[in-house]
């Protein structure tokens, strides 16, 4: 039986409307701009470039640079150091500065963040107000601020600020011991890779145990008697028996300056200062609302379960708020590492002031510098971003 | 037989001492032992802020205001040996200097202009940010097109007066727009009409724009390298949000669409910029723009940052439109899709309008990310406010210890107003927002 439904075909559209044409359209124009820019700018530098008598490639990275750099945790001298050291000096430098100041920043950062959640109205105003100020405050005007106004009115090294435990600070920085390595530092070592590897059979042991038959034990001060008690003991009993693996060397007050023992920069000290309060502010914000994160409920079934406040934030509140801290927490991190090429307005050594500021200044050669220093901080940028990723597929709650 | 299990430590053996009946007590006393002394911990960390603010807050209060200078003509006045005892913060330094912090080097008759610029801008964001403001499309136009235009002639003098070869070049460009509107519509089969305004309008806008520019208004020239101070600051933020907010939603859309190749060269600009930091950007629109220009073409000392600050805006900006884009629910895509409207019109008439609501907080925030990044272009020896305090601070008229401190104490409430103020805006936003939300 014939039905009403027409079985006529489509009606003939032109090709024109076809989605897909219309994509591939628009993508080859893309591309095609796209490289005419690429080749306006190429064509355009290489002329340039060769009207200035400029060099290309990265053949300058072996010539002998020719200054002196202020820090410098590898052997590098102007006589005999090359762009590609003062490359790595800088490299180094940044590395440092920014792993110093994600180490205090944490420890900042989470202070301040539970502290706007305190119960105690002084304490949480006072964290309100640091946030509020630090963070609207550019971060160039609170270094400038900390390197000239407040490191700037330090003492000439004569009149050095004695700090006690070998520390002194002036004008030419801060100055501390400098730890002298022993023969016997193996032990040391020793001790604390044991101490590591106990802690970890030992958690291991005391998990099973709880699982099986729910009693706890003690894991925390284990761990720490472990890791910090047996290189200590060790210490101790080397230093008794005359065998001191570490000692220091204390700076010496001379009449004019301090000798021997370690100096810190004043430009790093500055730096560290301002990096670390700034972030701080950041960090203690997306601490705070990783903590608000955790729904009440939460707090309340831990409660009636019968957990102690102190095993409730340990077992049920921070492991679900570090799933949600834990990502901004990360970029704040490469904030920082990023923010440390502020370094460049008052003169600490980094990767930027060292390569994109002297480099660039004696060679010319713009294309390659920007791009090695680019490629430095994006693979830094992009390594972390992996890592995260990788991260936070194992922590996601898992859904159906 | 025996039911129990040995659980011994999950059963309480003896009763609880009762809880003392809630301290039903009100008014002031109740509340500071309710809030600061509610226990020895809680007393502990109260004494403890006490003392940190006793040894930081009177120390400043004395600095900046007791002990500060107000008046003076130079530096006898600010310091300890000639103007007395103790002497404070130097407000009179930042007094004498105001001006050159406000304007720069801008010349001095010519100031009303940037006076006029300021005026005109606040009427711009005031305009949108304002949620009940009248009208808000044709805010948009004037903040995008209107305030440009007449800011550039208003600062510059404009006066471009472009030769006559020009004039005929942008006809020949003009009339090849509207007939390949023209020939894009006649080729879709489409009605011509719609077509050849909206050529007409584009060329229309470029045509206008160029004229104004050219127009001979009557104002003195001033070139770039005399503007500074809050002048170069608040035109670094405003270039930045005009140029990033339209680029940042072209990126945004870019990053979200289904083509292959479109997506990847967002996905790879937004990635680049926002993986290095702003300084290496500016340097590198300072070293490496004129190389990529031809010999004879110079971009101007100001323009470079400009276009640095405005690129690496757009990247963080493009991440927030995304955020709104990502949270329209695919409804209203399949809403606008069955009511047979095509890819521009459902975004700029269903998509756009909800998204961008909703990330105004975001925008906002990310502005002052931006404003705050505005003092890096002192870096690269642009004339902003910072450079600007940093000229005057080595002034030898002015020559005291305690100027450094005064000036970047200035600066920094100067930042802390306009961010502090942004960011109190974007919660009121979000708080409203949120409340259509809330049941």
């Amino acid at each position: 039986m014939q039905t009403a439904v027409s079985q006529t075909s489509p009606p003939k559209k032109s090709f024109l409307y076809d989605p897909k044409v219309r994509g591939a359209f628009y993508q080859v124009v893309l591309v095609a701009a796209i490289i005419f820019l690429f080749y306006i700018a190429a064509t355009n530098a290489i002329d340039n470039l060769q009207r200035a008598k400029i060099a290309s490639g990265f053949g300058f990275l072996n010539n002998t640079a020719g200054f002196d750099i202020s820090q410098t945790l590898i052997r590098f001298s102007a006589a005999g150091g090359t762009y590609g050291d003062a490359f790595i000096v800088g490299l180094l430098n940044t590395l440092v500065v920014s792993a110093i100041g994600i180490f205090f920043t944490t420890f900042l950062g989470f202070l301040i963040g539970i502290a706007r959640l305190s119960k105690n109205w002084m304490v949480a105003k006072v964290a309100m107000v640091y946030v509020e100020t630090l963070r609207n405050i550019p971060l160039l005007v609170q270094l400038l601020f900390w390197y000239i106004a407040v490191l700037g009115a330090l003492p000439q090294p004569r009149n050095s600020l004695e700090m006690g435990a070998g520390f002194y600070l002036n004008a030419r920085g801060l100055f501390m011991a400098r730890p002298l390595w022993g023969t016997n530092i193996g032990l040391l070592v020793a001790a604390l890779v044991i101490g590591l590897v106990g802690t970890f059979i030992y958690r291991r042991w005391a998990k099973q145990q709880q699982e099986q038959t729910g009693r706890q034990y003690p894991v925390g001060k284990v761990t720490l008697a472990l890791v910090l008690g047996l290189p200590i003991l060790t210490w101790i009993i080397l230093a008794l028996i005359g065998a001191n693996p570490i000692t220091f060397e204390l700076p010496r007050k001379g009449t004019f300056n301090l000798t021997g023992g370690m100096q810190v920069l004043p430009e790093f000290v500055a730096l560290l200062l301002g990096l670390v309060t700034y972030t701080a502010a950041f960090i203690a914000e997306v601490v705070r609302a990783g903590i608000l994160a955790v729904s009440k409920g939460q707090t309340e079934a831990a409660g009636s379960l019968g957990l102690t406040p102190g095993q409730t934030l340990r077992l049920v509140v921070i492991p679900q708020a570090m799933r949600v801290i834990i990502p901004p927490l990360t970029s704040q991190y490469l904030n920082l590492t990023k923010n440390s090429s502020l370094a460049v307005a008052i003169g600490y050594p980094d990767l930027v002031q060292v390569f994109m500021g002297t480099v660039l200044n004696q060679t010319g050669q713009a294309i390659e510098v920007v791009v090695i220093t680019m490629g430095v901080y994006l693979t830094i940028s992009l390594l972390t971003s992996f890592i995260m990723n990788v991260y936070n597929r194992r922590v996601a709650i898992v859904e159906r | 037989m025996s039911t129990a299990v040995d659980f011994p430590h999950f059963v309480r053996a003896n009763q609880v001492e009762a809880l003392p009946p809630p301290n039903l007590a009100r008014g002031p006393i109740a509340w500071i032992r309710e809030n600061l002394f509610s226990g020895v911990w809680n007393t502990l960390l109260t004494l403890v802020v006490f003392y940190l603010l006793y040894i930081s807050v009177p120390p400043l209060l004395k600095f900046l205001v007791i002990d500060a200078v107000w008046t003076g003509t130079d530096r006898a006045a600010c310091r300890a040996d000639t103007g007395g005892s103790e002497a404070g913060a130097c407000w009179a330094f930042i007094w004498d200097k105001l001006n050159y912090f406000i304007y720069g080097s801008y010349t001095i008759s010519e100031r009303w202009r940037v006076n006029i610029f300021f005026a005109l801008l606040a009427i711009g964001v005031v305009w949108l940010l304002w949620l009940k403001a009248p009208r808000r499309d044709l805010g948009a136009v004037y903040f995008f097109w209107v305030f440009p235009v007449v800011s550039y002639i208003l600062l510059t003098g404009g006066n471009e007066s472009f030769s006559g070869r020009f004039w005929i070049g942008f006809l020949i460009f003009g009339a090849l727009v509207i007939s390949l509107f023209a020939f894009l519509a006649a080729l879709l089969k489409t009605s011509i009409r719609p077509a050849l305004i909206l050529g007409g309008g584009i060329v229309a806008v470029i045509g206008i724009t160029l004229a104004l520019v050219d127009l001979d208004f009557g104002l003195a020239h001033v070139p770039t390298s005399l503007w500074g101070g809050v002048l170069v600051t608040l035109l670094v933020a405003t270039v930045g949000i005009v140029v990033s907010l339209p680029f940042g939603i072209v990126l945004a859309l870019g990053r979200r669409s289904k083509l292959p190749i479109v997506r990847m060269a967002s996905v790879i600009f937004i990635e680049f910029v926002r993986g290095v930091p702003l300084i290496t950007v500016l340097i590198m629109a300072n070293t490496m723009l004129p190389l990529f220009l031809p010999g004879d073409m110079t971009v101007d000392r100001l323009l470079r940052p400009l276009i640095g600050t405005a690129l690496f805006a757009s990247a963080y900006m493009a991440e927030v439109v995304r955020g709104g884009l990502q949270a329209m629910p695919k409804g209203q895509y399949e809403g606008a899709m069955s009511l047979g409207l095509n890819y521009p019109q459902m975004m700029s008439l269903i998509i756009l309008p909800q998204a961008l609501r909703i990330v105004i907080p975001g925008i906002v925030n990310t502005f002052i990310g931006l404003f705050k990044d505005t003092s890096l272009v002192a870096i690269v020896g642009i004339f902003d406010l910072v450079k600007t305090i940093e000229a005057s601070r080595i002034d030898p008229a002015w020559a005291a210890p305690t100027i450094g401190i005064t000036g970047y104490a200035f600066a920094a409430l100067f930042y802390f107003v306009f961010c502090f103020s942004m960011s109190r805006y974007s919660l009121g936003v979000e708080r409203r927002l949120a409340a259509g939300q809330k049941r």
